[in-house]
């Protein structure tokens, strides 16, 4: 057993006993350090995958972004627990029945063989001559750009969802109207009245 | 040495244990978005093993648009998740049919 077989081991069983802690722990913040928990296990998976790029990534982008947003939510959403876990033990055996079939059924179409296929070749992106990031960038820029830039709409209209789904305007509250402010002319606001001069009287 | 069968069955695992999690946590929605985020977790798994198993460079591109999608994914179900909180008060599974027939 090689250095990086224990360690793939190692992160595996991390990365698993993380994801089942994720689904069973009875307090939904500690559910989501347990998925924190689960990708910072997956991006050291992916070092030794040597796909160095996206193991940062998942750290900085998803841990970093993502599951903090989600515990900004959870947090400020002042949830009873109790009425969620209702079903809890009663769906607990359909659910693993479920799960197992499912997950001995996969197993078994990965098959045997495919323990025996070793990933032995080595790092495409060393064996061009060029770095992870570098391999990845001339790919990504390269023949995928056009997804590229699909993915930045895509991430455009989900900015613009949330901020109009969470908008609220409350009845009472005193704020400005730009529109209005700039949509003001001169007659509105000001009103020429014709008079003849009148002098003050003195007073004796 | 590490093989390729090795990274498919831990996707496969990850993958049961957020169906079984929907299964057990019907009733609370957050539970559910976490297990939506570890289904995409496990797809990735398997899209980085094949990617450095045959050498190619779309594996991993394709992750990073998973990402992506799962990010706005995130963003929006949570929007959601606060306007229906905002609105109900809970956040129960069971008590949103309002639009029931």
């Amino acid at each position: 057993m090689t250095v990086q077989l224990a360690a793939f081991y190692a992160f595996a069983l991390v990365t698993a006993l993380a994801a089942l802690a994720v689904i069973s722990v009875r307090n939904p913040i500690h559910a989501v350090l347990c998925l924190v928990l689960t990708f910072f296990s997956t991006a050291c998976l992916w070092l030794l995958l040597e796909a160095e790029f996206l193991a940062i990534a998942l750290v900085l982008v998803y841990v970093g972004a993502v599951m903090v947003l989600f515990l900004f939510v959870v947090m400020m959403l002042d949830i009873n627990i109790d009425p969620l876990r209702e079903g809890f033990a009663r769906y607990l055996p359909v659910g693993l029945a479920v799960a197992l079939i499912m997950a001995a059924e996969m197993i078994t179409l990965i098959g045997v063989r495919r323990f025996g296929q070793a990933i032995d070749s080595p790092d495409p992106a060393i064996a061009a001559g060029t770095s992870n990031l570098e391999w990845l960038g001339r790919e990504l820029f390269g023949n995928h750009v056009l997804p590229f830039e699909v993915a930045a709409v895509v991430l455009t209209v989900a900015i613009i969802a949330a901020i109009v789904l969470t908008l609220r305007r409350r009845p009472g509250t005193k704020h400005q109207d730009p529109a209005a402010q700039v949509l003001v002319r001169k007659a509105d606001r000001l009103r020429m009245v014709k008079m003849d001069p009148v002098t003050k009287e003195r007073a004796p | 040495m590490i093989s390729l069968g090795h990274y498919l069955a831990l996707g496969a695992l990850l993958f049961a244990i957020s169906v079984a999690g929907i299964f057990i946590n019907r009733k609370n929605v957050i539970v559910l978005l976490l297990c939506v985020e570890l289904m995409l977790l496990a797809v990735n798994v398997n899209f980085v093993a094949f990617s450095r198993f045959l050498g190619d460079a779309s594996g991993q591109v394709f992750v990073f648009f998973v990402l992506t999608v799962a990010a706005a994914e995130t963003a929006i179900g949570l929007a959601i998740l606060v306007v229906l909180f905002r609105n109900r008060g809970t956040i129960n599974v069971d008590q949103i049919d309002s639009m029931k027939g």
